[in-house]
């Protein structure tokens, strides 16, 4: 019986200190789990394996099926979240990485395999969600607006500055329960990165990043976490992926963009926004940059690129190749399956652009292998 | 959970140890000393193996700890930001929730041992022992969306306006703030029901091994059934209860789905039941799949190592306790 106690002892402890351990792996740059979960290709039979985001994970997944019936290369993509995804690029143990936000200066440098290009494949839109049972047209909200609800100044769905943008709407005289995701995510940094554009005090005070310090509100975890939420709970508002929120019947607001147009969430408006973010760029940007609050009359103002993080330089001249032919097909194929899926298409001349820059990663190295 | 409950009851009743093996095995076949080593190798694997985990952990959230000093376990900021880590909601939340479930599930748990054991009619006392040990069998994800989807709305919707508006409580600092329904109390209600069946289960067991010639005492005194129950098994088996309980507590230490689910993940303490809130064990769940600079994720290991002492903490009192059960047992 004694015995049966200090096993006790021991397995309770282990039971937490378990799920603890397999964390720790990560700290060490990833190379242990990595290790231990990538499956090597010739074992699973993948051409390319890749790891991160999970904001684009849907898309891929069809693409990748798609690419796999189409050309006979299969792609094994881990939806580990993007942070896990620049570790594992870094370490070299996979063949790509995806990202919601893009690395840093600091991250690129730490990668071990040189220079690593960003490749945007889709635009995500954030939508923002809510739960007013009385509301009948869309709310309408400014980017200053929606910074001081998520900052606690402004707490009541019937407050003056609320009113003032949706006249003749009956507003309840509720708390406004604010949600937010709990854990880091692309949906928040896009989100914040957006909130820091369009408020000083935001900027100042929380900040952007794939996790912030939130004033107000509850965290739900994941998407489906914060959707749910919001639709069993009346007075509830939210940022959310658009496809969760048209998945789940959820309205959505117009919210105000940079030339006062108030723009509800689909993927034309995101497509917009890019053309218009893209239309002030240079020809040799490197792709990594925002493009919440852009320019253009239809642009809406909360969308962001994903992007697929690659090296420039790879060794296996096969696998370079097989890599920008699938970028390739996305950029051609791929993109007009993001509406269906509640993501925005490239416009047609950047992804023009990016099928030509990959194709020089996939030359380049096939003359270095020589 | 039958195994923790029959260990704990048989230390209620002295249990005469088995005759020492160890003096037969002197001078056996090589067959035995094989079978000797290998079963002491699987018993030393498990106390290196928790050493090994505890050290890594440590080792892990180690830069936080010197980074941010003992202050880490006392401030509320948790910002990634900026990098600036402090643990203490995650930790006051971990201590609360549990309490709650603990006073939620204890009177419960106890009387239905009680009834289970004293009162009910066997065609009764199988079945309904049988559903409260399946209680535990329940994965804590199904738990947590039965939490989202039922319990949650009905604590936002009935519950909490109930102390608010009826039982005007809505200015105590208790039950202050808007009501999102995911919240301290609901993570404290779905706890006790997860712990329900550890604490009863074992109550059960302990009262069940109260000797039959104390309840004849007490009723040859004249004692009333309830007045038996009361004065003459329930102290017998305090301990072995009490056992129980911390038993029941070290579950919802470190209960993790859950909880997370359903107790709106906020680092911030607040006096408010109805407030959400955070736990050490749903911090780490939540957060370290996209914990990206190293900072965050030794914060993260930090918490880890202290959720690890309060486990062993926890665990070294409920065995400690179920010693002094036995050893009171032994006195009758």
């Amino acid at each position: 019986m004694k015995h049966w106690l200090s096993l006790a002892v021991a397995a309770s402890a282990f039971g937490i200190g378990c799920s603890s351990d397999s964390s720790q792996k990560g700290t060490a740059g990833s190379s242990t789990r990595v290790a231990g979960t990538r499956p090597s290709s010739s074992a699973s039979g993948a051409d390319l394996t890749g790891a991160g985001a999970t904001f684009p994970q849907p898309i891929y997944n069809k693409w990748f099926a798609e690419y796999a019936a189409k050309n006979g290369v299969k792609i094994n993509y881990q939806a580990i979240g993007s942070g896990g995804g620049i570790k594992q690029l870094q370490e070299q143990t996979v063949d790509f990485g995806a990202s919601d936000a893009p690395m840093t200066d600091a991250e690129l440098s730490a990668a071990k395999g040189g220079p690593i290009i960003h490749v945007p494949t889709v635009i995500g839109v954030v939508a923002l969600a809510y739960n007013l049972p009385g509301l009948t047209q869309p709310l309408k909200l400014t980017g200053s607006l929606l910074a001081d609800i998520y900052l606690g100044k402004v707490t009541k769905w019937n407050d003056t500055r609320i009113a003032a943008l949706n006249a003749g709407v009956n507003l309840p005289a509720n708390d406004i329960l604010v949600v937010h995701r709990a854990e880091g995510s692309g949906t928040t940094f896009i989100f914040t990165d957006y909130l820091s554009s369009v408020s000083p005090a935001w900027k100042s005070g929380p900040g952007k990043g794939k996790e912030v310090q939130w004033p107000v509100g509850l965290g739900a975890q994941g998407s489906a976490g914060v959707t749910g939420q919001i639709k069993q709970t009346p007075n509830a508002l939210g940022y959310t992926e658009l496809a969760y929120a048209q998945q789940n019947k959820l309205p959505t607001a117009l919210v105000q963009n940079k030339t006062g147009q108030f723009v509800a969430p689909s993927s034309e408006s995101g497509s917009a926004a890019a053309a218009g973010a893209l239309s002030k760029l240079g020809g040799n940007t490197d792709y990594r940059i925002s493009i919440v609050n852009a320019d253009g009359a239809q642009a809406y103002p909360i969308t962001s690129f994903t992007w697929l993080l690659v090296y420039q330089h790879i060794k296996d001249a096969a696998k370079a190749r097989k890599l920008a032919d699938f970028v390739k097909w996305a950029m051609a194929d791929g993109e007009k399956e993001a509406a269906g899926l509640g993501y925005a298409p490239l416009p047609g001349d950047l992804a023009a652009r990016l099928s030509a820059r990959v194709d020089s990663v996939a030359t380049s190295a096939s003359s270095g292998a020589k | 959970m039958t195994d923790v409950s029959s260990a704990i009851a048989a230390r209620a009743t002295p249990a005469t140890p088995p005759p020492s093996a160890a003096s037969r095995i002197e001078g056996s076949s090589r067959g035995d000393r094989v079978y000797r080593w290998a079963t002491t190798g699987f018993a030393l694997l498990i106390p290196i193996l928790l050493t090994f985990i505890a050290w890594e952990v440590f080792a892990a959230g180690w830069p936080a700890l010197k980074r941010f000093g003992f202050s880490f376990f006392f401030t509320s900021d948790w910002d990634a930001v900026n990098e600036h880590f402090g643990a203490a909601p995650a930790i006051f939340g971990t201590i609360v929730s549990s309490i709650i479930a603990l006073v939620l599930a204890t009177p419960l748990a106890v009387g239905v041992a009680i009834f289970l054991s004293e009162f009910a009619p066997t065609w009764v006392r199988q079945p309904v022992a049988f559903l409260v040990d399946l209680l535990a069998a329940i994965p804590s994800v199904v738990y947590g969306l039965w939490g989202i989807l039922v319990m949650v709305p009905m604590l936002r919707d009935h519950v909490i306006p109930f102390f608010k508006n009826t039982l005007h409580l809505g200015d105590t600092p208790l039950f202050s703030g808007p009501a999102y329904g995911p919240s301290m109390l609901a993570a404290g209600c779905i706890l006790a029901i997860m712990v329900l069946p550890y604490i009863s289960a074992v109550t059960r067991e302990v009262l069940a091994a109260v000797p039959r010639s104390q309840r004849e005492a007490a009723l040859a005194l004249g004692a009333t059934r309830w007045e038996m129950i009361w004065d003459a098994v329930l102290p017998f088996a305090r301990s072995g209860i009490i056992g129980g309980i911390i038993l029941g507590l070290g579950r919802a230490l470190g209960e993790t789905m859950a909880v997370t689910m359903v107790i709106g993940n906020r680092h911030e303490i607040s006096a408010s039941l109805i407030a959400p809130g955070y736990t050490m064990a749903s911090v780490i769940a939540n957060e370290f799949s996209e914990a990206t600079n190293d900072v965050h994720v030794s914060a993260l290991m930090a918490i880890g190592a202290g959720l690890l002492v309060v486990a062993i903490v926890v665990n070294a009192i409920a065995r400690w306790l179920v010693w002094q059960t036995g050893r009171a047992g032994g006195g009758q």
